[in-house]
């Protein structure tokens, strides 16, 4: 492993390389995940006015609606153009996770049905669910620990 | 037999001549600049395989059969071919030599693997055990990309110092003894790893061995950069290649004139949006064997100094925090045996 001796040439390039436009790409995903997310509340909107449903089966079909869209949107590889410029603005709303699923099955189904496709599934999608749900899981405990002791 | 010069180059004492070369490049390669240069051009990316691994390894095969058939050789007249890609355990390679049925050496030198290649083959030549060789490198943008980064239809955004794999095989057909350009001298690099740790900055990781070697052969060889018409880099990109001229300023060698980056020219860096540039195997490997070939062939170029540079990382290496390990080696060709001038 290389010492201290090339500080000053990782100095120097971290200098010289350009950085990343943070300010355009901030811009692009504040209004495309924010097109996502309004679009979300349209069919929210359309589901309990129109269909009829209660808020709560509202919220569900929603999700339900946009992970199809963002995995339809994967495969017909419109997803991940949008993606290049949105960043974080495709990332965060819901239909990023149908993309981080449906991405890798369709790129390693041709390693087969169990151990390619299923396996790989959750490689980027994995340490979301993971952490997702420990960290739903400590805050179900902290959240029956208040109740308990302090009642509600 | 080959004469030593200084610490790391050989001067070839017969005449290797790279009698002839194809190139197979995929779409975006046939968009770009050097597009008249190259053999075949696949329509898309998968080329009638169903997996892109087979498509590499058939690229590197049909470079391979178009070689010899230009160079009006059979597979059996080819003492050995040496061949190397990106993937792991070299697949395309191993695959597409299984179809040729010539004797076959696999290499690994990441993207300096064409001129790795070419310097093994011009050795085994210029020793007397083999009188002809062919050297093949290949490299796909979707093989590339599954194994070193994310799945293609993932959603993200990359970095602006981040190079796009070329999709391209290429094969040099070497012989002794036959017409120029011939290969004359052999510098084999040294790993040089400054400490880069973003792997998005192959640039970065790889320009100190490029610069290392460059210096080895201009002092090895008591040349200067001027004595070249071009000085041909693999893939650094536009940002490895900036970094190589200032140092290489400062070390007392001017390259503002005469030097190029594969990885610059293989693309339209502002319209095809490739960020940084090109890189991988095929960079320099379809640089050198369409465009570069051609060039000395026609007598617009005489001596051209090529350095393939390589990042040597691997994905583990890469989530275990290690920093990008580089290479780069030099091989010198001119249209006049033995480089005299």
């Amino acid at each position: 492993m290389p010492d201290n001796k090339n500080k000053d040439y990782l100095n120097y390039i971290d200098k010289t390389a350009p950085k990343s436009p943070i300010l355009k790409n901030v811009a692009l995903a504040f209004v495309i995940g924010g097109l996502i997310c309004v679009i979300g509340q349209l069919i929210g909107d359309f589901y309990k006015k129109v269909c009829g449903l209660d808020s709560e089966s509202a919220k569900t079909a929603v999700s339900v609606t946009m992970v199809f869209l963002g995995a339809f949107l994967t495969g017909i590889d419109v997803y991940p153009k949008i993606a290049k410029h949105a960043g974080a603005g495709t990332i965060v709303p819901i239909t990023g996770f149908a993309n981080s699923i449906t991405s890798p099955a369709m790129e390693f189904k041709r390693e087969g049905l169990v151990l390619g496709m299923s396996a790989k599934m959750f490689v980027v999608a994995g340490p979301v669910l993971v952490y997702g749900i420990t960290s739903s899981v400590i805050i179900g405990i902290i959240y029956f620990l208040y109740k308990v002791m302090i009642g509600g | 037999m080959a004469v030593r010069l200084g610490n790391q180059t050989m001067a070839l004492e017969r005449n290797v001549s790279v009698i002839n070369t194809a190139t197979v490049v995929g779409t975006k390669e046939s968009e770009g600049p050097l597009s008249p240069y190259f053999d075949v051009k696949m329509k898309d990316a998968e080329w009638g395989e169903e997996t892109w691994e087979k498509t590499e390894s058939k690229m590197q095969k049909e470079a391979a059969k178009l070689a010899m058939q230009k160079a009006g050789k059979q597979p059996s007249d080819i003492h050995c071919a040496f061949a190397g890609d990106l993937l792991n355990q070299c697949i395309s390679s191993g695959f597409s030599a299984r179809e040729l049925g010539t004797p076959f050496y696999g290499l690994y030198g990441a993207c300096s693997t064409m001129i790795e290649g070419l310097s093994l083959g011009a050795l085994a030549i210029d020793g007397g055990g083999m009188n002809t060789a062919i050297a093949v490198a290949s490299s796909h943008f979707c093989t590339a990309e599954r194994q070193y980064r994310n799945p293609l239809e993932y959603g993200g955004q990359r970095p602006p110092t981040a190079q796009w794999t070329v999709t391209g095989a290429a094969a040099a057909v070497l012989e002794a003894d036959k017409n120029a350009p011939y290969i004359t001298h052999v510098t084999s690099g040294k790993v040089v790893d400054f400490g880069v740790i973003d792997q998005n900055n192959m640039g970065g990781a790889m320009a100190p061995a490029a610069i290392d070697t460059l210096c080895a052969h201009f002092a090895d060889t008591g040349r200067s950069p001027q004595d070249y018409d071009l000085i041909l880099s693999g893939d650094l990109g536009k940002i490895g290649r900036e970094i190589v001229i200032n140092m290489m300023n400062s070390n007392g060698f001017n390259m503002n004139d005469n030097y190029g980056d594969s990885g610059c020219m293989i693309y339209d860096i502002e319209k095809q949006d490739v960020h940084a540039g090109g890189s991988g195997c095929g960079c320099i490997a379809v640089t050198v064997c369409g465009y570069i070939f051609e060039m000395m062939k026609s007598g617009k170029l005489n001596d051209v100094l090529i350095l393939g540079t390589g990042a040597l990382l691997s994905p583990t290496s890469s989530l275990q925090g290690e920093s990008v390990p580089g290479i780069a080696h030099a091989v010198a060709l001119s249209n006049r045996p033995g480089g005299e001038r």
